[in-house]
């Protein structure tokens, strides 16, 4: 594996940022324009806006997030071990259980916590 | 992708004349403007085809005006959105509502790179392939947030957490499903997980064992959950949220949040397929040698072999959302933490006691002796 074998990815991203632009820009230019303060106020099903979006929301998303981020990191360490399973064996098998364990350990204690509760 | 560049400067005289680099550059860009070419047709004749398979589920006929049948409906709709007004609404953050679609689109996009086609056809065969698809996608999550903020708007604010919120509860169950399959093949590349099954189902990683079977399904759920279409789409609940994060956009920066939609439902079919269900696989194998690039027989075989299967599974994803009712924010969230990852966590410990004591002998093995 080297690096050339990269750059088809950072060319699609080219390609693909390049798409995105020229496509908006064409919209820009050929998409009729008559702008009204009416129009350019943010939708509220045909209400006049109360306020703006810059509000204070549910805690519960910061704790999904934080959950998120704890398990990804730990299932990001799994895969390393998941590729080399067959070499490691038994040993390695009885370590990662052991992770594992730890894991649900703390996975049990935050269902019990009621982080996983929304309503 | 390299595979054919090399076919191509051995076999053509005139690239000789140029140094190789400039020909690999140039058969790299040449590739990645095809893949745009597969890619953006495909999600916009999807969304034509899933508008006919909804009027078929509800004994409608669905739009058939547009050329025969109305095939060209999504040109039509095409044409449209580009000659629609461009707004932007003077309370939104201009930069970041500019700049959403763009990581949305792109996100969407990158995971082509690492996508299979065919036997050759890769435009880049990683040997992270997998890792990758997930780090990539999960990028579309930032534009989505970014567009519910940047729109200044409340419904759009919630659906873009909301959005949020699901994706990643999901990521968990669906990259520890992956890791099953992983486990049996000692591989992140795609292409060798491919070539790790055979062609008949018996061989394939979703027959291999009954926890490679559960995780298919986990897998399969977390990733449709991924998608935001029903029976897990709360974050653009109509009822409710309008559009949710994408209520502020018009034209056509609407449609490439819609384009990415579609995008994203044909790869995850597509790693479903590499993952489970035995890619391109054929009964033919592929020749080596003088026939080069043109055995393309076979590679067509592979080729058409792994669209269906994946256009199956494509199918099936427009068959849930008009089949299924919407789930509630909280039961969501309960499926996902309470059933999902445990038995994720589950199959994953059943996949590697049944690695320890059968090795990687599928059940098909065992039974044939």
């Amino acid at each position: 594996m080297e690096l050339i074998d990269y750059l088809p990815i950072f060319i699609l991203l080219i390609i693909a940022v390049l798409f995105v632009g020229g496509t908006i820009l064409v919209s820009h230019m050929v998409g009729r324009r008559k702008y009204g303060k009416e129009k350019m106020s943010p939708y509220e099903s045909g209400m006049i806006p109360v306020g703006d979006a810059r509000r204070r929301f549910s805690v519960k998303f910061y704790v999904v997030a934080i959950l998120f981020v704890i398990f990804d990191i730990e299932v990001v360490f799994m895969y390393p071990w998941a590729v080399i399973f067959k070499k490691l064996g038994v040993f390695g098998f009885v370590e990662m259980m052991i992770f594992i364990a730890i894991l649900l350990v703390g996975f049990i204690y935050i269902w019990k916590k009621g982080a996983l509760e929304w309503a | 992708m390299r595979y054919f560049a090399d076919w191509i400067i051995e076999n053509l005289e005139f690239t000789r004349a140029i140094p190789s680099e400039y020909v690999y550059l140039i058969i790299m860009v040449v590739g990645g403007l095809l893949l745009l070419l597969f890619v953006v047709p495909m999600a916009g004749a999807l969304t034509f085809v899933e508008r006919r398979v909804a009027g078929k589920m509800q004994s409608r006929i669905g739009p058939n005006r547009v050329g025969p049948q109305g095939i060209f409906q999504f040109v039509a709709d095409g044409v449209k959105l580009i000659l629609k007004e461009d707004i932007i609404p003077t309370a939104a953050d201009r930069r970041l509502f500019k700049l959403a679609p763009y990581i949305v689109f792109v996100g969407s996009f990158l995971t082509f790179a690492a996508l299979p086609f065919s036997q050759k056809l890769i435009a880049a065969d990683l040997n992270i392939g997998i890792l990758y698809i997930f780090a990539v996608s999960s990028m579309v999550v930032v534009g989505i947030i970014m567009s519910g903020w940047a729109s200044n708007n409340n419904l759009s604010l919630l659906g873009g957490m909301r959005s949020a919120a699901q994706i990643i509860s999901y990521e968990v169950p669906q990259i520890l499903s992956v890791l099953a399959v992983i486990l049996l093949t000692g591989t992140l590349g795609m292409q060798g997980t491919i070539k790790a099954q055979g062609w008949a189902p018996q061989h394939w990683f979703l027959f291999h064992n009954p926890f490679a079977f559960i995780a298919f399904f986990v897998f399969f759920i977390s990733a449709v959950a991924e998608c935001n279409r029903i029976p897990f789409d709360i974050p653009e609940a109509e009822s409710e949220l309008v559009s949710g994060y994408n209520t502020e956009y018009s034209g056509f920066r609407f449609g490439l949040f819609f384009l990415a939609e579609f995008a994203n439902v044909y790869v995850i079919s597509a790693v479903a397929v590499t993952l489970f269900l035995g890619g391109w696989n054929t009964p033919f194998y592929l020749p080596t040698g003088i026939w080069g690039l043109l055995p393309s027989a076979v590679n067509l075989a592979g080729l058409i072999t792994f669209l269906i299967k994946t256009f199956v599974l494509v199918f099936v994803c427009m068959w849930l959302r008009w089949t299924l009712p919407r789930l509630r924010v909280d039961q969501l969230m309960t499926v996902g933490w309470k059933y999902m990852v445990p038995i994720a966590f589950f199959n994953l410990v059943g996949t590697a006691v049944w690695m320890l004591v059968w090795g990687d002998k599928s059940i098909a093995a065992l039974l044939g002796g």
